[in-house]
């Protein structure tokens, strides 16, 4: 999907500067994108050191485990049909924790777990569970307060406060998450489990 | 108010959470630097690792732009879009975004480079990518790993969180920076 997308905009910008007679800006142009994409990469490295070493400390610091202890009674709202007690509970708040603190690395394994966890008490085989389809929603549609990699690109493009859309963002992502609950509340039903 | 309580969150968010990970650590009796010089270490590789994605797609993504092509879209689309006061230059992004987390990564680098980290536009980038995940990407790996191949309605609410996030981050973006 990504290469054809790729593919098509090499192409097409291609004919268009032949259409427009103004194919000396292709070869140029492909120098210079080439050796800015090195440029951004470098640009990162000294914001995404810090963070990933705050990132180990946040792991580290029990916050985590407090957060766990503050969301468990939201996701029993979210998800009432799991077992209280069941470990795809567990494995969901822990995979929560970890995407809301920005801890992608450490979300992933307990995502895993989660839908692992949660295929055992399928009852449809090989087509998604209610509870699969919204906890995949509560991941898709991010969770995360802290975007990392963008405030370390906004940085390296020297933004005067790089975390300024910080509250833009978490206002966005709140928003998001909630109409997206919402519809796979309603759509659920409607999406035939065949 | 609401302005009040972005700019809140853009000055004490990351601050406090430095120091709840600090303190927290040495409550447990953390090697507190050692776990960080840990963590750290992986930057550079992460960073690195970055590079031909973002080389592939900042090539294809600056050819579109310098060709003109990107000018013939703008022109096709402003009108419809110019209604919604939706810049037409967020929109490559949004179109990558759900698809590919790196390539989306590469197109924000060039609105960045392009209009300015602190322009209206780089913020609303920066907002629309840090409100979304790569939705197909997530999906793959999930359901993949639980062996589920009839997914329902899951892309579509995705794709409609991505939307929702989009609208919000234009919008807010517009009130707050505008």
């Amino acid at each position: 999907m990504i290469g054809y997308l790729w593919a098509a905009l090499i192409c097409i910008s291609v004919l268009t500067a032949a259409l427009r007679g103004d194919m000396a800006v292709i070869t140029p142009g492909i120098f210079s994108a080439a050796e800015s994409g090195v440029k951004v990469a470098f640009g990162l490295i000294g914001t995404m050191t810090f963070w990933l070493g705050i990132m180990k400390l946040i792991e580290s610091s029990g916050m985590m485990e407090l957060l766990n202890r503050l969301l468990r009674p939201l996701a029993r709202l979210i998800f009432p049909r799991l077992p209280a007690g069941h470990p795809a509970m567990n494995a969901i708040l822990m995979n929560l924790s970890a995407n809301v603190l920005g801890l992608g690395n450490a979300a992933t394994p307990f995502g895993i777990k989660a839908m692992e966890e949660m295929q055992r008490i399928n009852p449809l085989g090989e087509t998604a569970s209610d509870e699969m389809c919204t906890f995949l929603v509560i991941n898709t549609s991010s969770i995360t307060l802290i975007p990392t990699t963008v405030m370390a690109l906004r940085a390296a493009a020297g933004a005067a406060n790089p975390a300024d859309i910080l509250g833009a963002t978490i206002i966005a992502t709140f928003s998001s998450t909630t109409v997206a609950l919402c519809a796979d509340r309603l759509l659920r039903k409607k999406v035939k489990r065949k | 108010m609401m302005g009040r309580v972005i700019d809140f969150l853009a000055v004490w968010l990351i601050p406090l959470l430095i120091v709840a990970a600090i303190a927290g650590s040495l409550w447990r009796r953390v090697d507190i630097f050692d776990r960080f010089i840990e963590g750290a270490k992986e930057g550079f590789t992460i960073s690195i690792r970055l590079i031909p994605y973002l080389v592939a797609m900042l090539v294809a993504i600056t050819l579109f732009q310098e060709s003109g092509a990107m000018e013939v879209v703008k022109s096709c689309l402003d009108p419809l879009l110019n209604r919604f006061r939706v810049p037409s230059e967020v929109l490559p992004l949004a179109i990558m975004r759900p698809l590919s987390g790196s390539a989306s990564l590469a197109i924000l680098a060039d609105i960045l480079e392009r209009q300015g980290a602190d322009s209206l536009i780089g913020r609303i980038a920066s907002t629309m990518m840090g409100s979304t995940e790569t939705t197909f990407y997530v999906l793959t790996v999930y359901f993949g790993a639980a062996g589920v191949y009839r997914i329902r309605h899951a892309l579509a609410t995705g794709l409609l969180a991505d939307l929702c996030s989009f609208i919000a981050a234009i919008a807010l973006c517009q009130i707050v920076f505008g």
